[in-house]
């Protein structure tokens, strides 16, 4: 239960909050960050109790738990900024897929641990490389403190998924079978990480976010290293086949996470939990 | 309780002691916590492997109950606390298992166990949860129960046993309050909200009831384990202790006890109430209640699905080591 802590009460002056013009664009961003913490967050907890061994049950529990906590710092902020009354909850419960603007990497079903820790390492690397951009250079204090915050904990689940990523590779014939198919299957979805649309484009004007495309190098370079040492074949494809998840055009599989997710608020609307 | 029937042998009079046991006894009843190194009676070691493996795999299983609505938990901050919950419980699982180790019983062993149905697990975790006030419910009334029973068994004579104990009790009671301000929420909230309350209410009373185990006088052995102090009160004393603690927090809810027999008896300053139907007790123990196949299941495939994770790890960890030995045979 120490994972549980409240938010600091004090909250940095920020004027890109309440700045009209930044709005739509801004809103647009967080909702992106929030949206890929809690649809990767509601995936690792799918695994609740079926873990391949109690400490893995724990570990991907405590995962979860972050990416919810992030999901509720990243949609929090959407709210505020969106200014319409709507929090995190609404946000998170009352939207229907196309509003969902997460990556379709993060909603691909877990799969087995193979699909499972090797799309949480691409994530973890990009997520990693973005949250200390945005930690060490945005402008917008209210950015840069989420993503410090998230950071300790996304910096420990690199980590941990590329340690992960490395003993199962070099691990049996079957374990490095089972992540060479994990990879070569997540790979085409891996691209969307990196492409820029007027959204970022904004928010990299604004000082706010990073050029997506500058990041690339960095995640290349983490993914090449850990994947060599894993003895896994980096797939010669560009990487950009499926994407459209940011702009809310989402695979098959949303529509069922939200319905499951949504449920309880869809059905008795208005109900305090 | 998460050890309802733990089977152990009958109590051994003073007379027919050893030397050596009449000594163990001595230390037991003086309060000395007994170590792993320690000499103990084979029946001791024994009755404590079952109780703790029954213990643990109730912790790992029980995961699952709560583990049905984490992916529909209404609120993010509500998904936030039950994943926490269920961690929690995992990790008890986790202290169990090694409190059992130092009894030179391996993890895998008593999987292996749990997993052929040799070793048995809680009846309450074979109760399907159906709506969400039953994660109040769960909360409330089972870690309740569980509290009742784990909190003496901080004073238990084993010492790694107690010492899992202290750890685990700190959290349980978060576990029941939690489950108990969404029973308040449900309870308070819309019609439907008091509707989900109450029908949880009535599903997993008896249940609850049942989490303490048979009635003293058809409980085998208990002797025994008391006089060894592995176990504390006897069954019928916990469940009275519930009972009454239980009563007046419903009240609070507004939620009805489905027992007409449920009456305050001034004479023993405690709650008459109904006997759950132990017929059916014995039945879920036996493999017949309403999710012993889910959840045996689920975890048995989780398990073997998981094989390959297991033997990858293990490949890589026995590779590296070569690796270290090859590289310190070099060096010299
Ligand atoms: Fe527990
Ligand atoms: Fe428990
Ligand atoms: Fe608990």
């Amino acid at each position: 239960m120490a994972a549980l802590e409240t938010a600091a009460t004090s909250v940095p002056e920020d004027s890109f909050v309440s700045d009209a013009s930044l709005r739509p664009a801004f809103f647009e961003w967080l909702c992106r960050m929030g949206d890929n913490a809690l649809i990767l967050g509601h995936r690792t907890s799918e695994w609740c109790g079926h873990g391949p061994v109690l400490e893995e049950d724990i570990a991907l529990a405590n995962t979860a738990l972050d990416l919810i906590g992030h999901t509720q710092m990243w949609l929090g902020l959407a709210g505020e900024v969106e200014g319409e009354g709507r929090d995190a909850d609404k946000l998170a419960y009352l939207r229907d897929a196309m509003k969902f603007r997460n990556l379709l990497l993060v909603e691909l079903p877990k799969g087995d641990m193979a699909v499972t820790m090797m799309r949480e390492f691409l994530f973890d690397a990009f997520h990693y490389h973005l949250l200390t951009w945005l930690a060490d250079n945005s402008k917008s204090p209210r950015v840069a403190e989420i993503a410090a915050k998230a950071l300790k904990e996304v910096s420990y689940h690199l980590d941990r998924a590329s340690d992960l990523v490395v003993r199962l590779g070099d691990g049996t014939e079957e374990s490095h079978r089972r992540m060479q198919d994990a990879l070569d299957l997540l790979w085409a979805y891996s691209g969307e990480m990196f492409v820029g649309d007027e959204v970022d484009a904004a928010m990299t004007q604004a000082g706010i976010a990073p050029d997506l495309e500058s990041l690339r190098g960095e995640w290349e370079t983490t993914v090449r290293d850990v994947l060599k040492e894993a003895t896994l074949a980096m797939p010669a494809e560009a990487g950009f086949v499926h994407k459209g998840g940011k702009q809310g055009r989402h695979t098959e599989h949303l529509g069922f996470i939200l319905a499951e997710m949504q449920f309880l608020q869809r059905a008795y609307p208005g109900a305090s939990w | 309780m998460y050890a309802q029937l733990v089977k152990s042998d009958a109590i051994k009079s003073r007379e027919d002691m050893s030397p050596e046991e009449r000594a163990f006894q001595d230390r037991v009843d003086a309060g000395e916590k007994i170590e792993p190194k320690d000499w103990m009676p084979e029946g001791y070691r024994k009755t404590l492997v079952r109780q703790i493996g029954q213990h643990a795999h109730s912790e790992i299983v029980g995961q699952l109950p709560e583990g049905n609505w984490i992916t529909r938990a209404p609120t993010l901050e509500r998904k936030a606390i039950l994943l926490a919950k269920v961690q929690d419980e995992a990790g008890h699982g986790l202290y169990l298992y090694s409190a059992a180790e130092t009894l030179g019983v391996s993890r895998d062993e008593l999987l292996e166990k749990l997993h052929s149905g040799k070793m048995k697990y809680s009846s309450i975790f074979n109760y399907p949860t159906l709506n969400w006030a039953d994660m109040g419910a769960v909360g409330w009334l089972v870690d309740g129960a569980a509290i009742m029973n784990q909190v003496p068994l901080q004073r238990t004579s084993y010492g790694p046993y107690s010492r899992a104990m202290i750890r685990i009790c700190k959290e349980e009671s978060f576990h029941q309050r939690q489950g108990y301000s969404i029973m308040m929420k449900m309870a308070f909230g819309t019609p439907e909200q008091k509707e989900m309350a109450q029908d949880a209410m009535n599903r997993f009373w008896y249940p609850a009831l049942m989490m303490f185990g048979p009635s003293d006088k058809d409980s085998v052995h208990s002797a025994q384990s008391m006089a060894w102090k592995i176990k504390i009160n006897t069954n019928d004393e916990l469940r009275q202790k519930f009972v009454n603690e239980t009563v007046p927090q419903a009240e609070y809810l507004g939620l009805t006890i489905p027992d007409e027999n449920l009456a305050w008896n001034e004479e023993k300053q405690g709650y008459d109430f109904s006997e759950p139907d132990w017929s059916e007790f014995f039945e879920v123990i036996k493999g017949n209640g309403p999710c012993n196949r889910e959840r045996l299941g689920d975890r048995v495939k989780a398990w073997e699905d998981g094989a390959w994770f297991r033997d990858g790890l293990n490949a890589y960890a026995e590779r590296a080591a070569e690796r270290r030995r090859a590289a310190s045979v070099a060096a010299e």
